[in-house]
């Protein structure tokens, strides 16, 4: 198992180095000045003091060894081409706070959902329990966020009148975004789980827990939910890209101050430094947590827990 | 002797989208007390079905034990009982063993909790108790290092320890009947010896009843006091193992027994192979179900089902050519005489 | 009981054992069966009518309102929906119902094109890999590993930046760019597995030719999972699409989606519900009907189920 996790963060460095080195590159191939936005209202002298302050007047590979070092060294990633005098590193860090709030908590009370909903499903098979529970999941697959996140503000906050439209900074700012944002992941656990639950169903060892005389109950509880629910983990992985992905929309839709809503304005802003920056952060987050996500696998699960550590 | 388990009449059906699919055809039986039974038949000829059934282990729907079927246990019906007896019938009274010890075991708990497990159910034993009961009873199905492995799971033993695991669930409660379902076909040669013998030593010594599941005659010899032949979901032949071996009656246990290999087979002899398929139990059988691939087929044998006839008082087969009008027909020159045992 | 029965029954008469191997169930290919069981699902069943409307309707939708989709009317500006413009207007008096059909167009465009690039590459990819195995297969899976752990949506935002031009072509490339790592793996897995079997070994014991192999075992016992996969690749791109729109990335005017509709709409849709209600139904039903229409391919190509 030791050896396997170092091979695993070997790999996650590696990753992490290319997805730095091509979006550095990637962003630096843009044609056209990165300060335009700025360009016209500046006197010459003081754009290529601009030019210097980011380095922009040295070749791309020397920009790029300055940056890496920094990054390694320091964890600086650098100063915003937007608002001068802003740390990339900081901004992402104060922000990511907000977001990693809210993303907790949708996790957390997606998964859970989901998981009691895809149970029930499957125990109740083709009757209304299960109909119920996959028409919500069909319908958190296929509605897109932004949408549900309208309906949701129309309801709770347009016609009720319940909750805040938008805003951040108490708990009652967070039910709603957290709301929408956790749908997608009920959705996807309560397939998820159906399916996993109705394979184990049918396995042999179900069929001699029932021999031995175990009760209906507890051949669920003993048999079925501990072998359904392991592999359910590995697709923590994935649901954790879907909150960084949601939170782009919901923080901007509900206005919250977060990592996805900074990362949006700075695409529309062509904010070169902190798109890097956010950028790399993300993956770091996202690469790391597929990391978490393995090992735990392996930590649980009896068989994986032998392959990977003996021969 | 005191008879143990009834069935009578025992008829199962799957509904499948192509129709009802009759696996067992009215078969009826008894076991008596320590006494071993052995179901013999090809794949598919409802053996399986019929060892499931008496356990309740089939899954109704699709599976249906039609009415009027009943499996009595010291005179209960199996077929009436209720989730709660279900319980405490299965596991104390009656418990199984399955074919593939490779999937049989829960892959997330370890070999001792399965056992316990049980323990814990029908003996109301606490943990401590059960723990020690459990590498007792890996002892007894031979397992070295008992107390290690209890807590191994079960991807860490080889395939015969598997099946001795499944063999020390099943028996953990001292059940009067234990159904063996091909309990060695997944399993080496070598190991299938030793798994049969373990089931011999330990019925003795647990005084059990067995019903064995086959298709291998071979492991039948050993092993087995009384012998079902079936055939297309019903009983084409029964008798003691003395029977069936030296003074079968039957077109179908002639062509199984002449597909064992013996030591005196000669070498250049090609193995008995038995041609055609059984039928397809979803169409009503007309007839004797046997007759499209017997040799000895009559017209009668397409028209109407043999019953069944009693040659002794142990002895009796399903067979036209038992009628007074039907031609003499001798037993095969190669089955006659020696029978390993 | 056996008296009375005349002695003529009791010759023996000769039997063809052959007879015995007949089947008697109707004899069905695989595709025959899987259609049998696609036709009674009737959630698949319906799913296929809703798509094939859908598309139907956004090849001739545009044209039967008779207000071409990029018409701009300032006397008719965010009108409800009326017996003359079916679905309303927008804020700029455009007649939502031609528009959203001219963007089911391109969403529907998105969806297909790219899931079928993704499938072509991600299958030769896959089964490359797992044809040759060993080093080249552990390489090409190590990077579609790399690429794989990159956040999908970053990729396409990143790309969307870099090609400035927000043509259906670009977006095509920047969401199939890693879009086909997934089906890369699936027919890896697939083609290792089937390599594995015993009919696959015996085929090549019996001296059947590779390229046989290939064509009668190794693709049509790869196609279901293949096409299972296609059917729920496709709601992902018109969703990818859906996003990128919303953050501005996606397609620009004049040219619109699904997608770009609900985002314009999304701001005032407490004043104008239907301007939102309508592309977004559009999105629901299209998505829907395509996981639906997965889940009764699924069950219907799979041969376990087969009964």
């Amino acid at each position: 198992m030791g050896r396997y996790i170092l091979k695993r963060i070997g790999y996650m460095f590696l990753t992490l180095f290319i997805i730095t080195t091509l979006t550095f590159f990637l962003m630096h191939s843009i044609p056209g000045d990165p300060l335009a936005h700025m360009a016209k209202k500046l006197p010459e002298q003081i754009r290529l003091n601009y030019y210097e302050k980011y380095g922009l007047d040295k070749p791309v590979i020397v920009q790029y060894g300055k940056f890496l070092k920094n990054v390694i060294t320091k964890g600086d990633l650098g100063e915003s081409l937007r608002y001068p005098g802003r740390s990339v590193t900081e901004t992402i860090l104060k922000n990511a706070k907000v977001s990693g709030r809210l993303g907790i908590q949708a996790i957390v009370i997606g998964v859970t959902i989901g998981i009691v909903l895809g149970i029930i499903a499957a125990l109740n098979r083709n009757r209304w329990p299960d109909y119920l529970v996959m028409f919500i999941a069909i319908l958190g697959v296929t509605v897109p966020v932004f949408i549900i996140a309208a309906l949701l503000q129309y309801l709770f906050t347009v016609r009720f009148e319940l909750l805040p439209t938008t805003g951040w900074g108490k708990f009652k700012h967070t039910i709603l975004p957290t709301i929408a944002m956790c749908f997608g992941s009920i959705a996807t656990y309560a397939r998820y789980m159906r399916s996993n639950v109705l394979e184990v169903i049918n396995q042999d060892y179900i069929l001699t827990a029932q021999a031995k005389g175990v009760s209906p109950f507890n051949v669920v509880r003993k048999h079925v939910l501990r072998n359904a629910i392991l592999p359910a983990i590995t697709i923590l992985g994935p649901q954790i890209a879907g909150v960084f992905t949601g939170s782009f929309v919901i923080e901007r839709i509900f206005g919250i101050p977060g990592l996805g809503f900074y990362y949006v304005s700075s695409i529309s802003d062509r904010d070169y430094t902190m798109i890097i920056g956010t950028t790399i952060f993300y993956a770091t987050l996202f690469v790391f947590s597929q990391l978490v996500v393995d090992i735990l696998y392996g930590v649980v699960d009896p068989r994986i827990r032998v392959s990977k550590s003996g021969k | 002797m005191k008879k143990i388990l009834e069935v009578k009449d025992l008829h199962v059906s799957f509904h499948t989208y192509a129709g009802e699919v009759k696996a067992v055809r009215g078969i009826s039986f008894d076991l008596n007390k320590g006494e071993t039974l052995a179901l013999v038949g090809e794949s598919g000829c409802g053996k399986t079905v019929t060892a499931k059934a008496i356990m309740r282990l089939l899954k109704e729907p699709p599976a249906e034990i039609k009415k009027g079927s009943q499996i009595l246990f010291n005179g209960e019906n199996v077929v009436e009982m209720k989730k709660k007896r279900l319980s405490t019938f299965r596991g104390e009274d009656v418990s199984m063993i399955f074919q593939d010890p490779m999937t049989s075991l829960n892959p997330t708990m370890t070999v001792g909790k399965q056992i316990m497990e049980s323990l814990e159910i029908h003996k109301k034993m606490n943990k401590k108790e059960a723990e020690a009961e459990a590498i007792r009873l890996l002892e007894i199905v031979n397992i070295p290092n008992a107390a290690e492995r209890v807590k191994a799971y079960p991807h860490e033993l080889s395939g015969g320890m598997r099946q001795r695991v499944m063999i020390a669930i099943a028996l953990s409660c001292n059940p009067k009947i234990l159904i063996a379902d091909e309990p060695t076909t997944a399993l080496d040669v070598t190991i299938q010896a030793q798994i049969i013998d373990l089931l011999g030593e330990l019925k003795e010594k647990f005084d059990t009843s067995i019903i064995l599941v086959t298709h291998d005659l071979g492991v039948v010899a050993n092993f087995a006091d009384k012998i079902q032949v079936m055939y297309a979901g019903q009983v084409v032949e029964r008798g003691t193992k003395k029977d069936i071996f030296y003074n079968s009656r039957h077109p179908y246990t002639w062509a199984l027994l002449s597909s064992v290999p013996r030591l005196n087979t000669e070498s250049k002899e090609e193995l008995y192979s038995l041609g055609g398929t059984p039928p397809d139990l979803i169409l009503p059988l007309k007839g004797c179900p046997f007759s499209s691939r017997c040799e000895h087929c009559m017209e009668i044998c397409l028209e109407e089902r043999p019953e069944e006839l009693s040659l002794t008082e142990t002895h009796s087969l399903s067979c036209w050519l038992q009628h007074p009008s039907a031609p003499k027909v001798e037993r095969p020159e190669a089955l006659r005489g020696e029978i390993h045992e | 009981m056996m008296e009375g029965i005349s002695k003529d029954k009791f010759k023996k008469i000769s039997i063809d054992i052959s007879a015995g191997e007949q089947i008697a169930r109707p004899r069905m290919t695989y595709w025959q069966d899987a259609w049998r069981r696609l036709k009674t699902n009737k959630v698949a069943m319906l799913s296929i009518i809703i798509l094939l409307t859908i598309m139907i309707m956004t090849i001739i939708g545009p044209y039967l309102s008779g207000f071409p989709y990029e018409e701009i009317n300032p006397a008719k500006i965010n009108i409800k929906p009326n017996s003359e413009h079916w679905f309303g207007t927008d804020e700029l008096g455009r007649d939502v119902f031609s528009r959203v059909w001219q963007a089911g167009r391109i969403s529907m465009v998105i969806g297909i094109v790219g899931a079928l690039i993704a499938t072509v590459v991600g299958s030769i990819y896959g089964a490359v890999a797992a044809y040759f195995g060993g080093k080249v297969d552990t390489i090409m899976m190590r990077i579609v590993e790399i690429l794989m752990s990159v956040p999908y949506l970053i990729i396409v935002i990143l790309i969307s930046i870099i090609t400035e031009t927000r043509s259906i072509g670009t977006l095509l490339v920047s969401l199939t760019l890693t879009g086909w790592c997934g089906m890369a793996r699936l027919v890896r897995g697939q083609m290792l597995q089937l390599k594995q079997q015993e009919y696959i070994m015996a085929a090549e014991a019996l001296g059947v030719s590779p390229w046989k192999i290939i064509t009668r075992h190794l693709i049509p016992n790869s196609l279901g999972i293949v096409i299972v996969a296609i059917t729920f690749d496709i709601p992902g791109y018109i969703f990818a699409e859906t996003f990128l729109s919303y953050i501005g990335l996606g397609v620009q005017p004049p040219s619109t989606s699904w997608g770009a509709l609900a985002s314009a709409a999304q701001q005032n849709f407490i004043f104008y519900p239907h301007q939102l209600f309508f592309p977004s139904l559009m999105i629901a039903l299209t998505m829907l009907s395509f996981t639906l229409l997965g889940d009764g391919l699924r069950d219907a190509l799979d041969p376990k189920l087969r009964q």
